[in-house]
């Protein structure tokens, strides 16, 4: 296997797992939403980069997620990628947060509100 | 209120400048002549600015912007310690000058950076890059494009996202290849012809990677695998073994929400400290023999783990969710002493030369923290805009950093 091939390859899983994930109870509220998008700039960021274009993690912007499931974004935030550095992220998201991360980055990532950094 | 500051510095820096010059010279007072030696910069990662800050008086100088994306963003130093070289996520590699506080040089190299390093001879500054994967060498004088060393995963094959680089003896560097398994040795004491000697099945995705202060062993660490992978540069013919292998073998590693910095590596005396994968524990080791001696349970996932330049202590900060906390390790005891909570999201830390004072950069509240090694006591503050990255001019004098 090449090592190309491994992120494609996992996201098989992740789509499987999607499944497994129960219908997200709302959106978070206007505070946990603001948390949110913070984290996934700065603490997503870390592998990711702070804008998102990649690092030791994939890019993360509407057109590298393009042609994936919101659900399965979701799943991969939540279960992880066994394999690879991504680590599950449910023991600081509940399903309504990584549901809402996993469509904000498909759709562009707001930048934060009010805060010039 | 900083962009006024920045401003009124900004002019001074401008006046300074212009003082320089012949014709203008006796018109206005020229900055006074001084050393770089207590010198340092902080990286504001959010707003690409570089912040120089004076370790002596604890004061921040300047702030240079203009450096593009610096999430992740690191700097070594010229020989001389008036030049800080910054390599930022997005491929940008800029000179700052700290003396007149202005960009010397900026080349966009790469399209994602993740670091690099200075040759010991000071001539020569190596990028390590994601995208494309590969090593850019360039002129340290100038910026020019030296030598461009493409990393491979297999001969043809795509590249390799490059994590590890250091600077070894003699005009060399190495790096490891995190989709290759491998790691690189390159000579450049002929620039226009590099020899690069590569290690394969060194062990699964090599994350990050250190160099000893005495430029003999290069030690990465394995993210794919509870163990490092250790090469005696001071072999003739260099190869790489485990150590430290199935550290956490047998049981469920806990999630790695950030990975660990090897490159601000922990020697104390014969024995070296390093963050475990997947594991709330520091691991020590004997420098001898390259067992483990020890293992220290700690608040978090270990993210960097550095040595007092002394070896007296050693710091420890964590990854998210545990990142308000920093731990400090006594080596004589091989104990944790104290718990400091400088503040939310402690992302680096940085010695003084000496040690009496570590500087402390706490993202999310804005501050850096200079903290007393001996009492613990908080000395100073100073207001920095998401600060992550600490480096101060004594790294130029060390391999390695």
């Amino acid at each position: 296997m090449t090592p190309r091939a491994v992120p494609v390859l996992a996201w098989v899983p992740a789509f499987v797992l999607a499944a497994a994930l129960p219908c997200a109870a709302g959106e978070p509220d206007a505070a946990r939403q603001q948390q949110l998008l913070r984290m996934v700039r700065q603490d997503c960021g870390s592998c990711h980069g702070m804008r998102l274009t990649g690092g030791l993690g994939p890019a993360l912007t509407p057109g590298a997620l393009a042609d994936r499931p919101v659900e399965a974004i979701a799943a991969t935030i939540y279960h992880g990628r066994p394999g690879t550095p991504m680590p599950p992220w449910r023991t600081m998201l509940d399903e309504a947060d990584t549901q809402w991360i996993a469509a904000q980055l498909q759709a562009g990532l707001p930048d934060l509100r009010g805060a010039a950094r | 209120m900083i962009d006024a500051r920045r401003r009124t510095l900004l002019a001074a820096g401008a006046l300074g400048s212009l003082a320089g010059t012949a014709l203008l010279g006796g018109c206005v007072a020229a900055p006074p002549l001084r050393g770089t030696g207590d010198l340092g910069v902080v990286v504001e990662r959010a707003n690409g600015t570089l912040a120089i800050v004076d370790t002596t008086r604890r004061v921040l100088l300047a702030e240079v912007g203009g450096l593009g994306d610096l999430s992740h963003a690191s700097v070594v130093f010229s020989r001389d310690g008036r030049f800080a070289y910054v390599f930022g996520r997005d491929g940008g590699l800029t000179k700052v000058d700290l003396l007149t506080q202005r960009i010397a040089a900026r080349v966009m190299q790469a399209g994602n950076s993740i670091g690099g390093a200075i040759s010991a001879d000071g001539t020569l500054v190596a990028a390590q890059n994601y995208t494309p994967g590969g090593v850019k060498v360039f002129d340290a004088a100038t910026l020019a494009l030296v030598a461009d060393l493409p990393a491979e995963t297999t001969p043809g094959g795509p590249p390799s996202r490059v994590v590890g680089l250091v600077d070894l003896p003699g005009r060399r560097f190495a790096w490891s290849l995190f989709d290759a398994n491998a790691l690189c040795i390159a000579d450049l004491s002929d620039a226009a012809r590099p020899r690069i000697t590569r290690l394969d099945g060194i062990g699964r995705q090599p994350y990050d990677a250190l160099v000893t202060p005495d430029g003999r062993h290069y030690i990465a660490g394995l993210f794919g695998e509870d163990g490092l992978a250790l090469v005696d540069l001071w072999q003739p013919q260099p190869v790489a073994r485990r150590i430290l292998d199935g550290y956490g073998r047998g049981e469920q590693p806990l999630p790695v929400f950030k990975m660990p910095h090897l490159r601000g590596w922990a020697v104390a005396g014969r024995r070296a400290y390093l963050p475990a994968i997947g594991r709330h524990e520091v691991l020590v080791v004997d420098t001898d023999t390259w067992q483990e001696v020890g293992r220290i349970p700690v608040a978090g996932q270990p993210v960097f783990v550095m040595a007092r330049p002394d070896g007296r202590q050693v710091w420890v900060n964590f990854a998210v969710p545990d990142y308000d906390r920093v731990q400090v390790i006594d080596t004589v005891s091989q104990r944790i002493v104290t718990t400091l909570t400088p503040g939310k999201a402690v992302l680096h830390l940085e010695f003084t030369p000496r040690g009496e004072a570590v500087w402390i950069s706490t993202r999310d509240d804005d501050r850096v923290s200079v903290v007393d090694t001996a009492s613990f006591a908080t000395l100073a503050t100073l207001r920095v805009a998401s600060p992550s990255g600490i480096f101060f001019t004594a790294r130029a004098a060390r391999l390695g950093l």
